[in-house]
């Protein structure tokens, strides 16, 4: 008998056979908060997770779904200890990871690191798996797809195939959500004689109301509550810095979406200006705002206030600011209030936002017409 | 070993153990020769000046040459025989890095990467891997412009994390943020200082909780705090606010303005502040007294040191000019080849510096008017301060990490 169920024990004694049940430490990581709140027992827990065998990846990777950025990485940097010493022995469950980054019901991010470590595994099937993430719900991963599609159409212009390059490049547009690629695609195409709609690709919002100047002496009107806050009436006119303002109508001509206060009222200083736009939405969904600014800004959705951001003339870009928001099904207003500080440097002039609707992809979301 | 030796009473076995204890003071004692520490920016106290006793060979070559992947413009930091380096890299620079390098031949460690949970917009010429890493000996803290902060040890274990934007939410910088953290009596220092909102905080070095979150003037600040007895001196716009590691608690405050890029050096007692030029202070609890200022001794980016009974500053044209530590007077100028964006250390009797062309330069400046002794050139842009130890000179680029020896 003993000798019967001793190679079982063996067996029963060796990780490399069979997953261990690591729910309590990653649940331990899960549980981390703001402020530091959770790091001693993560810690703790880390430990245990690290020394799991590499079958253990798949539910690791899984113990990052829906979890918060902090738990993510503690998640992301365990994965990472495990998968370098299965990289190391060759016992990278390559397979189940696969399985793992075609499940799009788990969340992008453990999908782009399984992604990831299968492209240290194995680079030709990693390659070979590209063209299915090119509608990826995650942008990272559609970068690989839109980057051989760029190849492609460079290659196919070396020769002389015009019709597959603008083929190549449309159809890498048409996945790419990165500035980046967009920018390099879009300027291949227009190249070739195509018609490119950024606005339309990146989803800004061109067409606003906007009311200006009130007063942001000494930085004052970023916490001044003007009327614009309080009521949104088109047709009033209110006292203003130095005169009476009212709503006027403009529609930004800059294809990456500039709404410019200086365009209707001037290089003013110390100044602070409203926008508002209906935005009609065909559902009632999870949005992003995003919005690039350098003055201080607000934004409300539906009389929300998102965020509020400070912070004068350190730069501006695309998706400076993600601003996750809820949609709701029919008329929804966005508010701005954009606010110009005192400077007087040339590189303060600008009085602007861009803003842009779209899912957590950066997939454009257009309002119903 | 002590109680160890204590127990020994026959006398081969006294004979024994004092063999065997040389043995091992032998060893400790050569290998605090061959790998003593350069733990966070600017190294020993943020002085900028190795204190070991070994120092670089008058010629140097380099020994050692390993990759680095994306961006990165922290300083390189030596625990031992250990290596540390930070880099960002990705089409956003979303993808964090700590690596662990051995030193004496460039053999990676370990790697352990991370994803931002803050902002990680920068001015190009910086990157998210921008603040300077700092150890206490035991532990690595990694900060990151994108207010992203891990602790390691030593040998890669993660022992807490936070995501000081994640918790502060305004709490970041459009231009990047470079603010180096120091560690001193068991706290991590950290500031996050910009336009919005603007803090420093002193976190437990074993659960990266705060022990206190003081706010700070709403100004963007790209300088790193100085150690001065037994006190964090925190640098902004404003002037130097000296305060308690433990508590936060003021010891005295100096509100004279201060610069924003290059940081302020301490030398025994004074703190050599970068403000209206160079100011001489000699700081007491609850009071600072003003010895000498000199307007003219103007650093560009990098930051000052002091050598001797001299202070070095190297100003925007690339000059480094050495003047006096009693009065501030300027002795001579040398025009290097410049521009710099890291700060010049030194060891023994050089001052070493690398200009953004990556010319790294070996200065003497005992010689009547101070002279570069060497150039190394490294081929790639180099924007940081080196790290000295175990007389060697580590430096980084984006790309590269190099050991010259």
């Amino acid at each position: 008998m003993k000798l019967i169920f001793a190679p079982l024990f063996v067996l029963a004694g060796l990780p490399l056979f069979a997953a261990e049940d690591l729910s309590k430490p990653i649940e331990a990581l899960r549980s981390v908060q703001k402020e530091g709140q959770g790091n001693e027992a993560a810690g703790k827990a880390w430990q245990e997770i690290v020394k799991a065998d590499a079958a253990n990846l798949p539910d690791v990777l899984k113990g990052m779904n829906g979890a918060n950025p902090l738990a993510e990485n503690w998640l992301r940097a365990a994965v990472g200890v495990i998968a370098d010493e299965a990289l190391k022995a060759k016992k990278l469950p390559v397979e189940t990871l696969v399985a793992f980054l075609k499940d799009t019901q788990n969340s992008p991010g453990p999908r782009v690191v399984a992604f990831d470590l299968i492209q240290r595994a194995d680079a030709k099937l990693a390659e070979s798996l590209t063209p299915t993430l090119l509608n990826d719900v995650s942008s990272d991963l559609r970068r690989h797809p839109v980057a051989k599609l760029i190849e492609a159409g460079d290659a196919a212009l070396e020769k002389k195939d015009k019709d597959q390059a603008i083929t190549a490049f449309t159809k890498g547009l048409g996945g790419a959500r990165d500035e980046d690629q967009i920018k390099e695609l879009t300027k291949k195409l227009r190249d070739l004689d195509q018609k490119v709609d950024l606005p339309r690709h990146f989803g800004f919002l061109m067409s606003w109301k906007l009311i200006a100047p009130f007063s942001n002496a000494d930085r004052g009107g970023f916490d001044t509550v003007y009327p614009p806050e309080k009521e949104l009436k088109f047709d009033a006119s209110y006292e203003g810095k130095t005169t009476a303002v009212k709503w006027v109508d403009f529609t930004s001509k800059d294809e990456y979406g500039k709404i410019d206060f200086n365009k209707p009222f001037g290089m003013e200083k110390s100044a602070v200006g409203y926008a508002a736009a209906d935005f009609l939405s065909t559902e009632e969904r999870p949005a992003e705002i995003r919005i690039g600014c350098k003055n201080g800004w607000k934004v409300w959705l539906n009389g929300e206030l998102l965020f509020a951001r400070d912070e004068y003339h350190r730069g501006a870009k695309l998706d400076q600011y993600k601003l996750p928001c809820q949609l709701k099904k029919g008329k929804n207003m966005i508010l701005v209030k954009c606010c110009q500080n005192e400077q007087k440097e040339q590189w303060t002039v600008e009085w602007e936002f861009q803003l842009r609707v779209c899912d957590a992809t950066g997939t454009a979301i257009l309002a119903e017409r | 070993m002590n109680e160890a030796i204590l127990k020994i009473k026959t006398p081969d076995s006294v004979l024994q153990t004092m063999k065997t204890s040389f043995v091992l003071v032998f060893c400790l004692h050569l290998s605090s020769f061959a790998f003593a520490d350069w733990l966070q920016f600017r190294g020993p106290n943020a002085t900028a000046v190795s204190s070991e006793a070994k120092v670089p060979a008058e010629t140097l070559k380099i020994a050692w040459t390993a990759d680095l992947p994306g961006r990165g413009l922290s300083a390189p930091i030596v625990v031992g025989d250990k290596v540390f380096v930070t880099s960002s890299s990705g089409p956003g620079q979303e993808t964090l890095h700590v690596f662990c390098f051995n030193a004496k031949d460039g053999t990676k460690k370990w790697e352990r990467v991370m994803r931002t949970t803050g902002r990680t917009m920068t001015h190009p010429k910086t990157s998210v891997a921008a603040p300077t890493p700092c150890s206490d000996g035991e532990r690595v803290f990694a900060l990151f412009s994108s207010n992203d902060l891990f602790a390691f040890d030593l040998g890669g274990n993660l022992l807490w994390l936070r995501g000081l934007t994640f918790d502060y939410a305004n709490a970041s910088n459009s231009l990047g943020m470079a603010q180096s953290p120091v560690v001193m009596d068991g706290t991590l220092v950290v500031q996050s200082e910009n336009d919005s909102e603007s803090f420093a905080a002193g976190l437990d070095v074993a659960t990266g909780r705060n022990q206190w979150k003081l706010e700070r003037p709403k100004a963007a600040n790209w300088s790193s705090a100085t150690l001065w007895k037994g006190a964090v001196a925190l640098q902004s716009s404003k002037g130097i606010l000296a305060v308690e590691p433990a508590t936060g608690k003021t010891v005295w405050d100096y509100t004279d303005g201060a610069s924003t890029t290059p940081s302020s050096v301490v030398s025994g007692e004074l703190l050599y502040a970068v403000s209206h030029g160079i100011t001489a202070l000699a700081p007491e609890k609850g009071s600072v007294t003003q010895l000498w200022r000199n307007e003219k001794l103007n650093p560009g980016t990098a930051s000052p040191l002091v050598l001797g009974d001299h202070i070095y500053v190297v100003n925007g044209a690339g000059v480094l000019i050495k003047a006096s530590l009693k009065n501030g007077d300027e002795l001579w100028k040398l025009r290097l080849k410049g521009p710099f964006s890291g700060s010049p250390v030194a060891a023994g009797k050089s001052i070493y510096a690398v200009n953004e062309r990556g010319i790294f330069q070996t200065i003497a400046p005992d010689a009547p008017e101070g002279k570069v002794t060497q150039e190394i050139e490294l081929k790639e842009t180099v924007l940081t301060t080196p790290a000295v130890s175990g007389g060697a000179i580590y430096v980084r680029s984006d790309a590269k990490l190099w050991k010259l020896q």
